[in-house]
């Protein structure tokens, strides 16, 4: 979708070359994150896209067009482009700042009005709330979020995003970082997204592009720029500690124990007891008919009960779903002090159990050098409070 | 938005009728000086006299607005950027010159009458309008110029709908002041021929006679004061309300 070829770029009065020679290609539908050391010309490179910055040789191409052959008011109309510093016009109201670009191509008023709201609703702000403010009249995330809709105001194929959550807390940069990564999973644009933030690059990319003194050092997945990284330079960046930063990476649902043992509300407690003593459970999940949570019991309280396992149940209130990544399972599990987490899906079916040895020894292959198998555990493990 | 509304405080109510007693003590004084028997008995040659300097601010701000703005717009295109400062320098040289010796100026080279008049006040009057336009133009913030040019505006599209916009307010501040002083400075064309309220100020001065200065002087400042009052309000009224100035 979007191509560099040899791109190569030196300003004026410079010696050295703020871009040099770089080629890689963009897949249409995924982020491209650039990332690098400050001053490494990732801003630079994302610039020449739409031509901010021109190209000193080289050919970048969207859909096989050269950018240089085309006309560049066009070409920047059809190219989504959300910056750091959000770049809100201030004299404009939110309405009138989304309907910038669909105003330049002259869409008609009723469609700009539907789709100013439309994007109003997808960055979660009320339109009849927001639609006539100004932007001082906005948080600071708030205004982040409609810089980020106003560049997918004529809904582009391409975006170029250079640190668009960077003027921002941490804690609201990850809510956005989420709700773009939920509208993105919609929309599927190929968007080019400039960052330094190392966490960042690997929760939105798909690909990573790292720069060094303008030179691509390694372009890869996430995943393997966490687990191959190319030399000692890439190895540094992504930091020592690149093992727990692909808990960022990895889902619930990769590192879960599959079809958990568990019983259901109507068993008989005497049958479950016996079961749970031979195999030494203290602990057992309950779902009702639908495979749907309903709780768990325990051993030595069921052990004198005559009667059903849904007199016992205790409800289980602390649950991951499998789409959640390790981190924020970890996290739960340290923050209750529980060994142990149970996935459940959107209708609270049971779906598989995460407990801390399982997600440490994922976490352990990062360092298998070989690149170890880690995936599927589903060894049918007893479980331990 | 809520406008802020604050009680009147002791302070505030203080100034307040220390401006009537002030008011007062003025009123008893030009009454003493005649003023008022002046102005009844002469109503015709103060309105005809105002209307002439009306005239004059108006025609040299016009020209003044006209030349001014588009020259401060072109001296922060890219191109006229090395120019800039050297012709602010010059401009802001050319302030130092007495508005007296302006005029006596263009008068060795127009002649007397009105136009000589105007000539002198609408190049006494670009300057604040010329260096204010540059300014507020150059003040924009960068990151939206680029975030408008990154949006695909055309460079005129990006003056018109991001630049000019956004520097409006001291852009107005510079046209204001130059409005303002011009009132002042245009009761000088009297001494070219130009009429206008100088009139009376000045034979008012050479026949020692407070009553006619003052009818001159009086109707010249409430016409600056409410020049500056019109202004304020048409700031209000173009001025985004998105901007901070408000």
């Amino acid at each position: 979708m979007i191509t560099f070829e040899r791109v190569t770029k030196i300003y004026p009065g410079s010696d050295e070359p703020a871009i040099d020679n770089v080629s890689f290609e963009v897949p249409e539908g995924e982020i491209c994150v650039v990332i690098g050391p400050s001053g490494c010309g990732k801003t630079t490179l994302m610039r020449m896209i739409n031509r901010l910055i021109p190209i000193t040789s080289g050919i970048i191409s969207i859909k096989g067009q050269n950018v240089a052959k085309m006309d560049v008011i066009e070409l920047r109309r059809g190219i989504g482009y959300a910056i750091q510093q959000i770049g809100l016009f201030p004299h404009m109201t939110v309405y009138d700042n989304i309907a910038t670009v669909p105003r330049l191509l002259k869409w008609d008023k009723k469609r700009i009005a539907a789709r100013v709201d439309e994007l109003l609703s997808l960055a979660g702000l009320e339109p009849d709330i927001f639609r006539f403010r100004y932007p001082r009249e906005l948080s600071g995330g708030q205004a982040q979020r409609i810089g980020v809709v106003r560049a997918l105001a004529t809904d582009p194929p391409v975006m170029l995003m250079d640190e668009p959550f960077g003027a921002i807390d941490p804690i609201n940069r990850e809510v956005l970082q989420d709700e773009f990564l939920k509208i993105q999973a919609k929309v599927k644009k190929t968007i080019i997204f400039v960052t330094h933030d190392i966490h960042e690059a690997i929760k939105m990319g798909d690909k990573i592009a790292l720069l060094e003194a303008g030179r691509l050092v390694q372009y890869d997945t996430p995943e393997n720029l966490l687990v191959h990284p190319k030399n000692r330079f890439v190895k540094d960046f992504v930091g020592a500690d690149r093992a727990l930063k692909r808990l960022d990476l990895l889902k619930v649902k990769d590192a879960m124990m599959q079809n958990p043992v568990h019983c259901h509300m109507d068993d008989d407690a005497e049958v479950i007891a016996k079961h749970m003593k031979e195999n030494q459970l203290t602990f057992l999940l309950v779902t009702d008919q639908n495979e749907k949570l309903k709780g768990y019991v325990n051993f030595y309280e069921l052990k004198d009960h005559l009667g059903k396992v849904r007199d016992l149940v205790k409800p289980m209130t602390i649950t991951v779903k499998p789409e959640q990544n390790l981190k924020e399972a970890l996290s739960k599990m340290l923050s209750y002090d529980i060994g142990i987490v149970v996935a459940v899906d959107d209708d609270s079916r049971l779906k598989g159990v995460l407990n801390t040895r399982t997600l440490l020894s994922v976490v352990g292959d990062t360092y298998d050098e070989r690149g170890g198998v880690w995936g599927k555990i589903t060894q049918q493990g007893s479980i331990s409070s | 938005m809520i406008d802020e509304v604050k009680p009147a405080g002791v302070g505030e109510r203080m100034w307040m009728w220390i401006g009537i007693a002030v008011a007062f003590a003025g009123g008893a004084f030009v009454q003493q000086m005649g003023f008022f028997d002046f102005v009844r008995n002469n109503p015709g040659e103060i309105w005809k006299l105002l209307l002439e300097h009306i005239y004059l601010v108006g025609v040299s701000s016009a020209i003044a607005i006209s030349i001014g703005v588009p020259t401060g717009i072109l001296l922060t295109r890219g191109f006229m950027r090395r120019y800039r400062d050297g012709i602010l320098n010059i401009l802001g040289i050319s302030q130092t010159v007495p508005s007296l010796a302006v005029i006596a100026l263009s008068m060795t080279y127009i002649g007397i009458g009105p136009n000589t008049a105007i000539f002198a006040l609408v190049i006494y009057g670009l300057l604040p309008i010329i260096r204010n336009s540059v300014a507020g133009l150059a003040g924009v913030d960068p990151v939206i110029l680029d975030a408008g040019r990154g949006m695909g505006m055309n460079s005129r599209q990006l003056l018109f709908k991001v630049e000019l916009p956004n520097a409006m307010y001291i852009i107005l501040t510079g046209i204001r002041t130059s409005t303002v002083i011009n009132v002042g400075t245009a009761a000088m064309s009297f001494l070219v021929g130009g009429g206008g309220l100088g009139d009376l100020i000045f034979t008012g001065i050479a026949m020692v006679d407070p009553a006619y200065m003052l009818a001159g002087a009086i109707p010249t400042a409430c016409l600056a004061i409410f020049m500056n009052w019109a202004f304020g309000r048409v700031e209000k009224w173009i001025v985004s309300p998105g901007l901070v100035y408000h």
